[in-house]
């Protein structure tokens, strides 16, 4: 098995760096420069700010608006908090240092990457940046990805949360725990088995050839903040138009039959993009559904959701989110009414 | 985008979080502890716009010989999807917009999230006595009302009215960010005001009722309030009820 494939290192070209010819026809000719383009959508904006104010004056789009608001102010600290984490891994830590951190055979790797997971205090908007770091600084894909299902469930914060989220049912944090491990762990072998270099098309990361250690720290996280940013303002207009438009009483109508319940409250969480320092006591107040199903939405959420999807995309390549999530979101329902069947 | 102008998105991105964080905007949002998190992001932000215009300067001083060899290195003329001009959004919607709080549309779509407290401490002093909603409702839905007693008690929230006109005093409880703020309802009996404005603050004087309903959301336990008085009040500076987090 030689599975240990060093970070790919053809990048996609197409959307992240200009033909140069063309880019220097830009710099000389009279065209629409991004500045220029923004300036000027700076001054529309404010200058009909009035008209914008009276279209979203309904209360479906006051309470969209909230909601698209909320999710991107929750979830920037924590994206910013792991945008720095990984220029820091990028920049001041060398490769060598996680060759020697982590087992030479992947297959252990990846455990010991998931278990690394509880380090990382915060939600799963930090760990996706700090997974791209990782994959870039050479560490096993398997390991990373394995790390990057597990940063989000299983640290201290999150399982604090949820033990105050359900007093009384300590193994529901047990279970909480051994369910996202599992399947953290289950998609890094997996990944090993069947994952292929060439899904993971990374868009371009500058290069820090030539540039010094705080020029090259400033530009990653530029970087990172510009894609993983954008790609966040997409999950949470996701996350918003469901809370807003959705009727909350559809899903009582799942709730009777066991199977259909496990389901509608994975898919639940793929649509709500809650952070998963929350998602707990919104789990909790579903009090309608199983303990199992409940621990389904636990699980499944940390580990894909719409936003986490979209950011994915913007880190990873949108071949290899294709794939990812679809057989992450299968693995985390089984490791869930595996473990809930076991424990609850 | 180029990086002049992800400077400048990155600036304005940065000083909306840092505007927010350090007036009582973010409170509509995100739970009162983020607070640092907020402005410390913010900051970060907006050093990263300035570091990006510093090296950038510093990067076309060296020369214009260098610009075609910086442009091999991938470093001067890369460019960020165009996804990223999706961040202005946000920023329009805080600094020109800045929504108002969940409201009474939410609240009603929402089933109540009233939990059985873990213990019903002693009622404070005064007459009356001021309890947050949220303390009222799990005393009068789960202890029977027997921590409250006859005592005249003041609570303060918004008014909902669901589609049959049915009247509710709501706080919504907030454990991260507006996303999974979920309402409390409290049903509302005794002398009711003629007229009632969906989402506006009221003080509520009265004492407990022993009436019930059941959500028609989530079949969650309505506990009922028995009004003497009521008067409008300010939205509070932090709108959701934030007592969970502790």
């Amino acid at each position: 098995m030689s599975t240990t494939k060093a970070a790919p290192p053809r990048a996609d070209h197409r959307d992240a760096e200009a033909p140069p010819d063309r880019a220097r026809g830009e710099q000389q000719g009279w065209q629409f420069s991004s500045p220029l383009v923004l300036t000027m959508l700076l001054i529309l904006v404010v200058a009909s700010q009035g008209a914008i104010r009276r279209a979203v004056s309904a209360p479906v789009m006051q309470s969209w608006m909230t909601v698209f608001v909320a999710v991107v102010v929750q979830a920037l600290p924590f994206l910013v908090l792991g945008v720095l984490l990984s220029a820091m891994l990028a920049v001041f830590v060398p490769p060598s240092f996680f060759v020697r951190a982590l087992p030479s055979r992947p297959a252990l790797a990846v455990p010991v990457a998931a278990m690394a997971g509880a380090i990382l205090p915060g939600c799963e908007c930090a760990s996706v940046p700090v997974a791209g770091a990782l994959v870039r600084r050479g560490v096993a894909p398997a390991a990373a990805l394995a790390f990057l299902l597990s940063a989000p469930a299983i640290n201290p914060i999150v399982l604090t949360a949820t033990a105050i989220a359900f007093p009384g049912k300590p193994e529901m944090v047990v279970a909480r725990f051994v369910a996202s491990l599992l399947a953290a762990c289950a998609m890094g072998w997996l990944w090993q088995r069947l994952g292929r270099t060439d899904w993971l098309r990374p868009p371009a990361h500058p290069s820090d050839e030539g540039l010094g250690k705080g020029a090259a720290f400033w530009n990653s996280v530029r970087h990172d903040v510009m894609h993983a940013g954008g790609f966040l303002v997409v999950g949470a207009m996701a996350a918003a138009t469901l809370k807003a438009v959705v009727p909350a009483n559809w899903l009582s109508l799942a709730a009777d039959n066991p199977v259909v319940a496990v389901l509608a409250l994975a898919v639940l969480a793929v649509l709500l993009s809650i952070c998963s320092e929350a998602d707990a006591f919104v789990a909790a107040s579903l009090t309608q559904f199983s303990l199992t199903a409940r621990l389904a939405f636990l699980v499944v959420g940390p580990m894909i959701d719409l936003k986490l999807f979209a950011m994915q995309t913007g880190t990873f390549g949108r071949g290899f989110a294709l794939r990812f999530a679809p057989a992450t979101f299968v693995m985390a329902v089984a490791s869930a009414v595996l473990v809930g069947t076991v424990l609850l | 985008m180029n990086r002049q102008a992800q400077a400048v998105v990155l600036f304005l991105v940065g000083g909306a979080m840092v505007h927010a964080g350090s007036t009582d905007l973010y409170l509509r949002y995100v739970k009162a502890g983020l607070q640092p998190m907020v402005v410390g992001a913010g900051a970060v932000l907006m050093v990263a716009s300035l570091a990006t215009v510093w090296y950038e300067r510093k990067l076309s001083r060296t020369g214009p010989d260098d610009e075609a060899d910086a442009h091999d290195k991938g470093v001067h003329i890369h460019r960020e999807p165009r996804v990223s001009w999706l961040l202005v959004l946000p920023l329009f919607a805080l600094i020109l917009v800045a929504p108002p709080a969940l409201g009474s549309y939410s609240a009603l779509r929402t089933g109540t999230a009233l939990q059985a407290p873990l213990a019903y401490a002693p009622l404070p002093s005064g007459d009356p006595v001021r309890l947050s909603l949220v303390d009222y409702a799990g005393r009068a839905a789960y202890g029977h009302g027997r921590s409250l007693g006859n005592r005249r008690i003041a609570i303060t929230g918004f008014v909902a009215l669901d589609g049959k006109g049915t009247p509710y005093l709501v706080r919504m409880a907030l454990n991260c960010c507006a996303a999974d703020a979920q309402p409390v309802k409290v049903g509302l009996t005794g002398r009711i005001p003629p007229v009632l404005q969906p989402d506006t603050w009221l003080e509520l004087t009265g004492t407990y009722s022993e009436r019930r309903a059941k959500d028609p959301v989530n079949h969650g336990v309505i506990p009922f309030f028995d009004i003497t008085g009521a008067k409008p009040v300010a939205t509070p500076r932090d709108p959701y009820d934030e007592s969970w987090n502790n």
